[in-house]
């Protein structure tokens, strides 16, 4: 297990690297000249703007700008924002508010997806599982921002039941609308995987043995249905738990949460480098340790799964 | 889609549906029949398919001749009869069907001309992603070593990249936005998932006694890889390449949403949900046509995904 990690961690490294200069590369192509932008309208002064490029290596190539990049990264260094804020500052602003959205929508598939995946893959061919068949296909087919305005207008402008927007962002009850929108469509697979795997496990020869053997209803499920069906649920929630972090910035948009969304979709429009390298830098370490977790809890579930 | 199933279909389809009945059942003791044409058999007799089937061919048909549906401009804008003047719901198929939105431009003739770019990026972006992933993933998977090595390790890397916020990073960078900006950035950023499922299918078909007799007698890795390899692990790539089309399609609109993706004049059902927020307290209908005909898009090429892999991949049902 320790050595499986340890490979896997190794393994990490150069994909990590790899992420991080396309994304280097990508970032630092955009047109415009931020620093030429911090003077608004006024045409920039050509000795201070030399300056202020030279105090931020901006006047050196590409590649020197990538290597020192990339030299201050393992020492922890973000860089600067145009405005001299410290990126790193900006993401531990932006972070836990996203954390916090997006663990709330990733509990809300979790829980009512599996919830619903298991009644309908028991009760296949009945009416609940009919339905829950034609209502995620639905769910999956309507795209965020429609959900996110439907939503938004019925249940906190019309009902009232919440604030059409986040106020606080430390406030769970306001995140909750958010959050729900954000998770809704990963919900309908996970309740899709999870209905197919329980149909499929249910037939399997342990089963009728646990059955036969007479084993309480609640632990014929619990144990040994809901454990062997779960793992193609898990490798999608694995690679979900990332794209809920970085997929937010609809979401977040439409329900001011001041989030990882929000602050890219600014950045990338500002032409900051810097800041939009630093969250993608985050958002692939996030992405990377998920799918570890993934494959270890494998081992977790099924015994048979062993890493030498 | 019917198509690429008919085309890897032996030469003896053209009699079948010609002379059906009876003859199916000659044509089937003649010769076995493939995977494709069998899938086309059982897809004719599903309904998902066929109502699927019907809304693409109907939203093809908006995409290429919208005059055909409304003699509206969509984008005559006429301030006198704005969003407040309610929708008209029994003039069918005229300027007022579904109201006018904040620029007084007919709600129904910007819902035909938006089929437009959906189907132009959806279908682009997919063949696009297919042609690109496809050969990689046949290359990755068919000489495997450093070659395996070198393709899977980047397909990693460019994996890890969202798809939303790469996109949005790329099209930054094009000053003016054409379907044809947000068609490249897609296929930029989505061809990763199309190289992992054809290697994976490459890998196995590859060890099939057909491909080392093809070797024994002679063939040449080209006539290997494109006729003996390609129409055996193609079906798992024409799967997901039907249920991501109806993704690149939300994709779009998505940017189209966020101001990033196509800009006027190109008309975007995106576009007008962006413009339609304004609006959605006092008229909900601006924002529910587009949305509406946006998710129909969507939801009619998952049915056909579905219903393709379910007639491709027997197991699966």
């Amino acid at each position: 297990m320790g050595r499986y990690v340890a490979r896997r961690l190794l393994q990490m490294i150069p994909v990590f690297l790899g992420t991080v200069t396309i994304i280097f590369f990508m970032t630092r192509m955009l047109p415009g000249d931020p620093a030429a932008a911090m003077w608004g309208d006024k045409a920039a002064d050509p000795a201070q703007l030399a300056a202020f490029k030279h105090a931020r290596g901006l006047d050196l190539s590409k590649w020197q700008q990538y290597l020192h990049y990339m030299g201050d990264l393992f020492t922890g260094d973000f860089g600067l924002t145009m405005n001299n804020r410290k990126v790193i500052d900006v993401i531990g602003e932006a972070l836990p508010v996203t954390i916090r959205l997006a663990l709330l929508a990733f509990v809300f598939e979790l829980v009512v997806g599996i919830g619903i995946g298991l009644f309908a893959g028991l009760r296949r061919g009945k009416a609940f599982d009919k339905s829950t068949l034609v209502l995620t296909l639905l769910l999956i087919s309507i795209p965020v921002p429609v959900l996110g305005f439907v939503f938004q207008n019925v249940f906190a402008i019309q009902l009232g039941w919440v604030t059409p927007t986040v106020q606080s962002s430390t406030n769970l009850g306001q995140l909750i609308l958010p959050a729900v929108v954000l998770g809704s469509i990963s919900l309908a697979y996970v309740a899709r995987l999870t209905r197919t795997s329980i149909a499929e496990n249910l037939k399997a020869d342990y089963m009728r043995t646990a059955v036969a053997k007479g084993l309480p209803r609640r632990k014929v499920i619990g144990t040994h249905l809901l454990r062997n069906s779960i793992i193609p649920v898990i490798t999608f929630l694995g690679t979900d738990l990332g794209a809920l972090m970085g997929g937010a910035i609809v979401t977040e948009g439409i329900f001011n949460v001041q989030g990882v969304g929000n602050s890219l979709y600014h950045a990338i429009g500002r032409s900051e480098g810097a800041t939009v390298s630093g969250f993608v830098v985050v958002l692939v370490l996030v992405f990377l340790f998920a799918s570890l977790l993934v494959d270890l809890l494998y081992a977790v579930l099924d015994p048979r799964i062993r890493y030498a | 889609m019917p198509d690429m199933i008919e085309k890897s279909a032996p030469a003896g389809e053209d009699a079948i549906p010609a002379q059906r009945g009876g003859a199916v059942a000659e044509a089937k003791a003649e010769k076995p029949r493939s995977l494709g044409l069998d899938a086309w058999h059982d897809l004719r007799k599903r309904p998902v398919f066929i109502i699927s089937a019907v809304l693409i061919v109907v939203l093809v048909l908006f995409a290429i001749a919208p005059g055909l549906f409304t003699s509206v401009d969509p984008r005559a804008g006429d301030l006198s009869k704005h969003y407040l003047s309610k929708p008209n719901y029994l003039h069918l198929f005229q300027a007022d069907w579904f109201g006018y939105d904040g620029q007084g431009r007919s709600i129904y003739a910007r819902m035909i001309y938006g089929a437009r770019a959906s189907m132009v990026v959806g279908i682009c972006v997919t063949a696009g992603v297919t042609i690109v992933g496809g050969l990689l993933g046949m290359a990755a998977g068919y000489y495997g070593g450093w070659v395996d090595t070198i393709i899977s390790r980047f397909t990693d890397m460019a994996f890890g990249i969202p798809l939303l916020l790469g996109a949005l990073v790329i099209l930054n960078a094009f000053q003016v936005r054409t379907v044809w900006s947000v068609v490249f950035a897609l296929v930029v950023l989505g061809w990763t998932q199309m190289t992992r499922v054809m290697r994976g299918s490459v890998i196995t078909v590859k060890q099939s006694d057909y491909v080392t007799a093809a070797k024994a007698l002679g063939a040449g890795t080209g006539r290997i890889m494109f006729k003996h390899i390609l129409p055996n692990a193609i079906a798992p790539v024409i799967v997901v390449a039907t249920i991501a089309l109806g993704g690149y399609i939300a994709a779009e609109a998505t940017l189209s949403f966020l101001g990033i993706g196509l800009q006027d004049p190109t008309i975007s059902w995106g576009i007008d949900i962006n413009s339609a927020q304004k609006v959605i307290r006092q008229a909900p209908f601006v924002l529910f046509f587009p949305a509406g005909m946006l998710s129909v898009t969507v939801l009619a090429f998952i049915m056909l995904g579905d219903a393709v892999r379910d007639a491709l991949d027997p197991k699966l049902r």
